[in-house]
């Protein structure tokens, strides 16, 4: 539990601050943003989906977005179940721990796993979400309450938490070149298309964008490799 | 269609529905997948390119066309808070906090200044 108390703890309670700030802003309703903040448990998901109804956009149009960034936790529960199922473990054990990979508790999770014997393993990581999702609700919870208590000023520098932290945790995430360019060509390409294709933005952001900087990436790869 | 939605109980129900339809099944997947396949493969380079090309765009949306509290923020400043945000992470050696809070502290300091 005490993993909550640390620098990714703090930064999750500080982000999902940033959440419920924007939640409020967004005109969402306190027991709606606690909600959305459980039963997605990733932000970025769930900012899109708020976003793009704030903006009276569809809800089909968010659900697809929300997709696009779903599936990016395909590869992340790939990668980390192997250090929970063996010894196997019951199916409910295995849904809840599936529920908390999101960046944060995978990145924790993959740091400290390996150092634990295995049958530990998946009990320390049903540990380490219950506290992440803790943390997540209470910080939602005080950005909502915060961002219409405290003077403009602050609150316009909770809602600044969320872009900064994306942003910030991309950079972190980035191996490849091709994660570089999907970085810079998303971010150019964003408001772009909020200007031209409102309400489809997000999606073509991510489609054209990071298929553009998919192939690019390959075939700079490609030359490197040629001129070893 | 969706103005009021995020207050009401019908958008608690979207909430509910989206999350198990279009969000959590990828985590069933992966659960399903198991090992079986490598994390490494092209087709998740792609998947991954495309999801972070998305949340950059999100985020230059959010920090261009920001609404409510941050839109009174001027523009500058929040240019500017954003690239020190960038600067502070890379100055101290990829520090996610420092980078997240020292930005968000610069937007905060800036708008004082500013005044």
């Amino acid at each position: 539990m005490l993993v909550a108390l640390s620098t990714p703890g703090a930064i999750l309670m500080a982000s999902s601050a940033g959440f419920g700030a924007l939640a409020n802003d967004a005109g969402m309703s306190l027991f709606n943003a606690i909600f959305m903040m459980g039963v997605f448990f990733a932000l970025p998901a769930q900012v899109v989906m708020m976003d793009q109804l704030a903006r009276g956009g569809s809800i089909i149009g968010g659900a697809l977005a929300v997709a696009l960034t779903g599936v990016r936790l395909v590869p992340m529960m790939v990668t980390i179940m192997p250090l929970l199922v063996r010894p196997p473990a019951a199916l409910s054990r295995r849904l809840a721990a599936a529920h908390f990979v999101a960046i944060t508790a995978w990145l924790e999770g993959l740091r400290i796993l390996p150092h634990l014997a295995k049958h530990r393993r998946m009990t320390c990581f049903l540990g380490i979400g219950t506290g992440m999702v803790g943390a997540t609700l209470v910080g939602t919870s005080l950005g909502f309450e915060l961002a219409e208590s405290v003077p403009q000023a602050f609150s316009a520098g909770l809602l600044f938490l969320t872009p900064i932290y994306f942003f910030l945790s991309l950079m972190a995430a980035a191996r490849l070149t091709m994660d570089w360019l999907a970085i810079v060509v998303g971010a150019f390409l964003g408001p772009v298309f909020y200007v031209l294709t409102p309400g489809l933005d997000l999606l073509f952001t991510g489609l054209i964008g990071g298929t553009a900087a998919y192939v690019a990436g390959r075939r700079f790869d490609g030359i490197l490799e040629e001129e070893e | 269609m969706t103005e009021g939605l995020l207050a009401s109980p019908e958008g608690t129900l979207v909430i509910l529905i989206v999350a198990v339809l279009a969000h959590e099944p990828f985590r069933w997947l992966g659960l399903y997948l198991g090992h079986g396949i490598d994390a490494q493969s092209e087709i998740f380079a792609w998947v991954r390119a495309v999801a972070t090309a998305l949340v950059a765009g999100l985020v230059t949306r959010l920090v261009l066309f920001p609404v409510g509290a941050l839109a009174e923020v001027p523009l500058l400043i929040r240019l500017t808070a954003f690239g020190a945000g960038i600067g502070i992470y890379l100055g101290t050696n990829r520090h996610l906090g420092a980078g997240v809070f020292g930005s968000a502290t610069i937007l905060l300091a800036m708008q004082f200044l500013m005044q």
